[in-house]
């Protein structure tokens, strides 16, 4: 880890005796920072419990970045000065610690949460104290919130086109399908899109398994073996997995084991980048499936770059670069953007100008941010190689724009996120012509 | 037209034929052949143009593999080998393997070896030629589909028995009625029974797969047949998809599917039997360890799972360095790790013991508070010494893959752990049952005082047992981390899991951890098809806590004065 | 001789503290912001969620120091109390929910649930939310300690399988199919009995409320103490079986006081939840009730004042170092488990006592004889 970056000052002890009064309920914070005064980034990731094993890269990330702004010397002619906090993988301390950066710190955008879990836990103090959170992890959907930027895909942009691929001849022309995940929101939602995507295109219900497992499985010989049993079927099937993080490698060993090839059936994942694969032996997962919308292996000069800089800032010439990286380089950049168009931190105003900013991608194309608060992104499909990288098989011809609520889902067919005037509404239902339930924000 | 002018006219006139060709030949059928024949004949007209003109020819059967699309690729290694290629074998391999390359500009492959560069049309070496300037030959799974049923043709004709049953297998799995001819031919050559009925099965499969059309119902009833006595998963799914059959064989493919499902249905019991002993040795390798110093120190541990995942840290270490040492000794690696890992385990277990539980004995709720800060502070010394994310423990070869045994698959990685956990075991009993160090640690847990009088040493040995118990954990993190991601996080898995096991087993009785390690494995696993994984565990859990509820002492309770209060 | 009054013991002082600390922060939180003396919002909501764990932390130890009881799947009960108020206040929510459905949680809607559970039913109602608060941990502990404690099932054998317990309640919460939420939990509250609850006069009555019930439970737990129930627990703690065999049901103190603390424990993740606005599985964790052990351990077991101080302390110290030292928190609380087992048998309270002049009634908060013999 490389925390030691000198140009990024940590939290000091003027804040220690901040907060502690803060607690202890004696001092107001200072007021708003005059100019000349750092401007505070918050990066609200786990760095230790459950989640510190995908989240830390993220800090690491976001802590490259601003040392990378300051050299250009940072936004506003003030340098950005990074508030880290450890959420330790417990949700209601997501929800303070949050809190914590947006009142005591008074930070001007926060970079941060991974599970969807944790998103959930903090939104209401996002929305209350009208924060702006960047979420770079590629969710469920169902969610548009004023205080929100939604940087990782949504499932428009990375299961269905993932589905679609193996639909197609050059994916193996499945038509029976296993959906296997953790059974947590992010695969129920996105298996529930799926089923309803599927029967569109004549998938009968009895061709599709649904399969949930607890998380942190580490026993998946049992299930293994029913996927197979599942595929003896005379029909050409394929795997969907939203297995959700460490479990992934004792389910990648157990399919090797049991000799499920890609060429028997293809497993394509969701959750599964190269950070996961590095701690695997990948020879006998050759060939099964990512979608994804940053690959380590795509060669743009921007991705080259990228990656040099990486290695170089965390010291390590072997340390993986991963699609919520590439999440928090666009929405690090946005934000940058918006506010030297801006000429101001102030939340509404970045809020507000936000939407249309345009970045390029690391792997080419440039992500635009949608009025729905989602970017545009390219979808790839990559097959696993032999040295724990993907080799991009297949990707969208054109950008696809993230679409906050599902048109396979009944309940949110017609609604859409638009936080433009006049519409101004996460959730606004094109048919009724209103923005249904509480207005987010 | 100039020379340059004519060679690139007719390069591209060959490669667009090529590439409708084999457009064509992934979708042959045969009404379509005649169109083929067409395409041929050109192909072998411009061939000729291409050979008496004065530029550098290229071989056009190879060109389908610099084609960017995949389907080309595909249909260009079928070609290649339908055609008997003189360099088929050759070119398939190197594909299959990544070695084949092709220059980002103009024609040629090449195949890049260990021993060097040679050209991929005539095997011929080449030099001189820019690494950077050529690209590997990028593959699909539909590419890998087509290479190995090209390789498992080209072994179909191979000197080697053993190779012309595995070719026959390769063809089980992804039947084609396009192999039917080679299969036949073969089949009336073949000499090695072992061979001989596994092409047989080839042949069937193919028979009844889709476009084998205007084939006779006998001919189909025999595959049908053939494939029923096979009996397994993949006899099961080709019957499944036969296409349109004949109501004879629609019947005798259901009856054959109903009887596969009998067989695999009874091995299935066999088959969750394994899982449940494999899932009830990594329970038994896990609470071994705790087995001892729970069970027989009465110290609570919750660093036990800790000391998991220091031994996995270990392995992870060891076979870096003897695989920096000695490249492709996976196995090695792990074989030292063993001793290393009991030895690095077992030493922190000793400072552990002298430099905290010492001072705790007698408040054993209280060891259990300071163990899980310790497990806490270990955690995030891992965390920061070697980063928050997995690391990756090689599986030697000899430990991947699976056998058969009847119709149970039985995982090899599995397999070696319930040996390795039942060596663990039986060693853990003979050192505590037919040693003098044994035989001292059972004496200070029956009776410190006594065994003080005595004249034993009771620190030394506590130190000794506690390192004993840490060393063991250090083996189940060996083990664990051939099956589970290796990671800070390791330990917190298994803790709960191996504290119910020596609860339930009987506290201080190491073949009681055994019985409640298969027992929690096997009905782990029999309820898992039946509820799914979640409720499985939460009813196993629940079945414990109303066992103990009957049996407080667990299902082997240890008998003796020293125990009742 | 039986006086009309009694001296203030450090129960009444430790409420008297609480209530008055409380209401102080609660009422400077109303304060205008530019007031010296103003108290920000963050820190009413950290003192309440602070004072709803030394709910759960003296819970622990009537069970742990009065009755020798460890329990380490106390944070089952504050979850299911916990979950009982998140159910009310999902209801609250009404529709103002992201899809506006009148009848169904947003979770259910996403879901496509298209009717509501029959254990939904009746939580749209505050009053029986509050009794449900109370009835599912009561109901839990009293079928699991009269099961546990019947069999005399006792010691660590007691811990683990609390242990099992909670574990396998955060499995099954976890589960999307049970109706509560799964992984995500209870969120996005709006208001509590017509309140905002992102109003700074609601966080400060619920602030006040806290310290109330906190203080509540202290003094009724010192009267029960007080009386000669708690003599018997004490009884019960240091000799089980001489208790026994004077003729006195051990099994049935041990239940009583066991239900009564999960009970309080109920209560206080009732008020846990409004505070914090989120309630998920992760609250069944095992680590989460060793946690309140370790707050219990810090703060000294065996008194009442104990267990609150040591939550507020240990608590305040987790927020400052998850923020200052956000790599190394991990060490600091990992270390202040040992050194406190190690160097504070007794804990913060037993600090106290020992500056004290000898002569105070001591209680010996040990491991009941029968550990003590199983056990070298």
């Amino acid at each position: 880890m490389s925390n030691d970056t000198p140009m990024i000052s940590r939290r000091g002890f003027g804040q220690l005796s901040l907060a502690a009064a803060a607690a202890a309920a004696a001092v107001t914070p200072a007021l708003a920072a005059e100019k000349g005064e750092p401007i505070k980034i918050g990066i609200l990731h786990s760095l230790s419990g459950t989640m510190a094993i995908s989240e830390t890269t993220l800090k690491d990330v976001m802590l490259m970045l601003i040392a990378e702004q300051n050299k250009k010397g940072g936004v506003l002619g003030r340098p950005l000065e990074a508030v880290v906090v450890d959420p330790a993988s417990n949700w209601p301390l997501f929800a303070e610690k949050a809190r914590e950066l947006l009142s005591v710190d008074k930070v001007a955008a926060v970079f941060g949460c991974w599970t969807s879990v944790s998103r959930k836990s903090v939104l209401p103090v996002f929305e209350e104290l009208n924060g702006i959170l960047f979420y770079p992890v590629q969710y469920e959907g169902q969610e548009c919130s004023r205080n929100v930027f939604y940087t990782g895909a949504a499932p428009n942009q990375q299961a269905i086109p993932a589905v679609d691929y193996l639909l197609s001849a050059d994916g193996g022309s499945a038509t029976r399908f296993v959906l296997a995940g953790t059974d947590y929101v992010y695969p129920r939602t996105t298996n529930q899109i799926l089923q309803a995507y599927l029967g569109t295109k004549g998938i009968k219900p009895a061709d599709i398994m649904v399969n949930y497992t607890p998380f942190g499985q580490s026993d998946w010989q049992g299930i293994v073996s029913q996927i197979k049993a599942f595929g003896s079927a005379g029909k050409k099937t394929a795997v969907v997995s939203t297995v959700n993080g460490d479990a992934n490698v004792p389910f990648y060993k157990e399919l090797g084991n049991q000799g499920i090839k890609s060429t028997d059936i293809p497993v394509m994942a969701f959750s599964v980048g190269e950070e996961e694969l590095a701690g695997i032996d990948t020879k006998p997962l050759v060939g099964q499936l990512a979608a994804w919308n940053y690959f380590e292996s795509i060669k743009t000069p921007a991705n080259k770059a990228f990656i040099k800089q990486w290695h170089a800032f965390t010291k390590k010439p072997k340390r993986t670069t991963n699609d919520p990286m590439e999440a928090h380089y666009i929405g690090f950049n946005m934000w940058v953007q918006a506010v030297q168009k801006a000429g101001t931190i102030d939340h509404d105003t970045v809020i507000d100008t936000l939407i249309g900013i345009k970045q390029p991608n690391l792997t080419g194309g440039v992500a635009t941010m949608l009025p729905n608060h989602h970017i545009t992104k390219p979808v790839y499909i990559g097959e696993i190689q032999d040295n724990g990288q993907f080799n991009v098989v297949w990707k969208t011809p054109d950008l696809v724009p993230g679409k906050a609520w599902s048109p396979y889902v009944a309940e949110t067919r017609n609604l859409i996120g638009d936080w433009r005037k006049p519409i101004d509404c996460g959730n606004y239902d094109t048919v009724a012509k209103r923005c249904v339930g509480t207005k987010h924000g | 037209m100039g020379k340059e002018g004519r060679c690139s006219f007719l390069k591209k006139r060959t490669k667009k034929l090529l590439f409708l060709r084999s457009r064509a030949v992934a979708r042959v059928s045969d009404r379509r052949r005649g169109a083929l024949l067409f395409f041929k004949k050109e192909v072998l007209a411009l061939l000729f143009l291409l050979f008496i003109s004065p530029c550098h020819a290229e071989d056009p059967a190879l060109a389908g593999l610099r084609a960017p699309d995949y389907d080309s690729v595909a249909a260009t290694v079928t070609d290649l080998a339908a055609h008997r290629h003189p360099r088929a074998r050759a070119i398939i391999t190197a594909l299959r393997d990544g070695t084949l390359y092709a220059p980002d500009e103009g024609p040629g492959l090449y195949i890049l070896g260990p021993a060097g560069t040679t050209d991929a049309a005539t095997g011929a070496p080449v030099s001189g030629l820019d690494p950077d300037s050529l690209s590997k030959v990028q593959q699909n799974n539909r590419v890998r589909i087509a290479v190995a049923g090209a390789l498992a043709l080209l072994d179909l004709s191979a000197p080697d028995a053993a190779t012309r049953r595995e070719a026959a297998e390769a063809m089980v799995a992804h039947p084609d009625s396009g192999l039917l001819p080679a299969l036949t031919t073969a089949l009336a050559q073949e000499t090695d029974p072992p061979a001989h009925a596994a092409m047989v099965l080839a042949r069937a499969a193919a028979l009844l797969s889709s476009g084998a059309s205007g084939q006779s119902q006998q001919a189909q009833l025999d595959a049908v047949a053939a494939l029923r006595g096979e009996g397994n998963q993949q006899a099961r799914a080709i019957l499944l998809g036969i296409p349109n059959p004949p109501p004879a064989v629609r019947d005798a493919a259901r009856s054959a599917i109903a009887a596969i499902d009998l067989q695999l249905r009874l091995w299935s019991v066999g088959q969750g039997v394994f899982y449940g002993a494999s899932l009830g040795s990594v329970l038994l390798i896990a609470a071994l360890g705790l087995a001892i110093t729970f069970g027989v120190m009465g110290v609570i541990n919750m660093a036990h799972g800790e000391l998991m995942m220091i031994g996995a840290y270990v392995t992870w270490l060891v076979q870096g360095a003897t695989t920096a040492a000695w490249p492709g000794q996976a196995g090695l690696g792990l074989a030292l790790s063993v001793p290393a890992a009991f030895l690095a385990c077992g030493a922190l277990g000793i400072a552990i013991e002298r430099g905290l539980i010492r001072f705790l004995y007698g408040r054993p709720l209280e060891t259990l508070l300071a163990t899980w800060g310790l497990s806490l502070v270990l955690q995030q010394a891992v965390r920061s010494l070697f980063g928050p994310t997995n690391v990756s423990v090689i599986t030697p070869a000899f430990m991947s893959g699976a056998v058969k045994l009847g119709g149970i698959e039985i995982t090899l990685n599995r397999l070696v752990i319930i040996v390795f956990a039942a060596v663990v075991m039986l060693a853990l009993t003979a050192l505590l049952r037919l040693t003098p160090l044994g035989l001292q640690m059972r004496a200070v847990t029956q009776n410190r005082r006594m065994a003080a009088l005595m004249g034993i040493r009771t620190p030394r040995v506590d130190a000794l047992t506690f390192g004993l118990g840490s060393g063991v954990a250090g083996l189940a993190g060996v083990a664990i981390s051939q099956i589970d991601n290796v990671s800070p996080n390791l330990g917190q898995g298994y803790i709960i899991d191996s504290f119910m096991v020596v609860v339930f087993g009987g506290v201080g009785n190491l073949w009681g951890t055994l019985a409640g390690a298969l027992s929690l494995g096997i009905a782990n696993k029999i309820l898992e098809p039946l509820a799914g994984a979640v409720l499985a565990k939460i009813i196993v859990l629940v079945l414990i806590i109303l066992f103990i509820q009957r049996r407080p002492r667990g299902l082997f309770p240890l008998r003796g004065r020293a125990v009742e209060s | 001789m039986r006086l009309p009054w009694r001296p203030l013991s450090g129960a009444d002082w430790a409420a008297v503290c609480v209530l008055s600390g409380g209401s102080a922060l609660a009422l400077l939180s109303l304060l205008p912001e530019g007031s010296p003396l103003h108290v920000p919002q963050f820190a009413v909501g950290l003192a309440g969620k602070y004072l709803a764990y030394a709910i759960l932390a003296v819970a622990v130890d009537l069970v742990w120091g009065f009755a020798g009881i460890l329990t380490l799947g106390h944070a089952a009960f504050f979850a299911l109390g916990g979950y009982a108020m998140g159910m009310y206040l999902m209801r609250e929510i009404g529709t103002r929910g992201v899809y506006g459905n009148p009848n169904l949680p947003d979770f259910m809607v996403f879901l496509s649930w298209d009717h509501l559970p029959w254990y939904w039913y009746g939580f749209s109602h505050l009053p029986f939310a509050l009794l449900m608060a109370l009835l599912a941990p009561g109901a839990l502990a009293g079928c699991f300690g009269w099961l546990a404690f019947r069999s005399r099932v006792s010691g660590v054998y007691l811990s683990i399988i609390t242990q099992a317990l909670t574990y396998a309640l955060m499995l099954a919460f976890f589960r999307n199919d049970m109706g509560f939420g799964g992984n995500n939990g209870l969120t996005d509250f709006k208001d509590v009995a017509g309140a905002n609850l992102h109003q700074p006069g609601t966080r400060a009555a619920l602030l006040a409320l806290t310290a109330l019930a906190l203080a509540f439970c202290l003094l009724a737990s010192r009267a029960i103490l007080g009386s000669r129930f708690g003599a018997l627990l004490v009884a019960v703690r240091d000799a089980e079986s001489r208790t026994r065999f004077i003729g006195y049901r051990p099994e049935h103190i041990k239940l009583l006081v066991w239900v009564y603390s999960a009970l309080i424990a109920g209560v206080g993740g009732a008020f846990y939840v409004i505070q914090v606005g989120i309630i998920n599985p992760g609250e069944f964790a095992p680590g989460n009730s060793i946690e309140a052990v370790i707050w219990v351990a810090v703060g000294g077991r065996g008194t009442l004042w104990g267990p609150v101080l040591g939550a507020l302390l240990v608590n305040l110290g987790k927020t400052l170092f998850t923020g200052l030292l956000p790599e190394l928190w991990l060490y600091a609380l990992g270390l202040l488990f040992i050194l406190t087992t190690l160097f504070l048998p007794r804990g913060v309270a037993g600090l106290w006592r020992a500056a004290k002049p000898a002569g105070a009634a001591e209680v010996t908060p040990e491991m009941t004889s029968a550990d003590h013999e199983a056990v070298p």
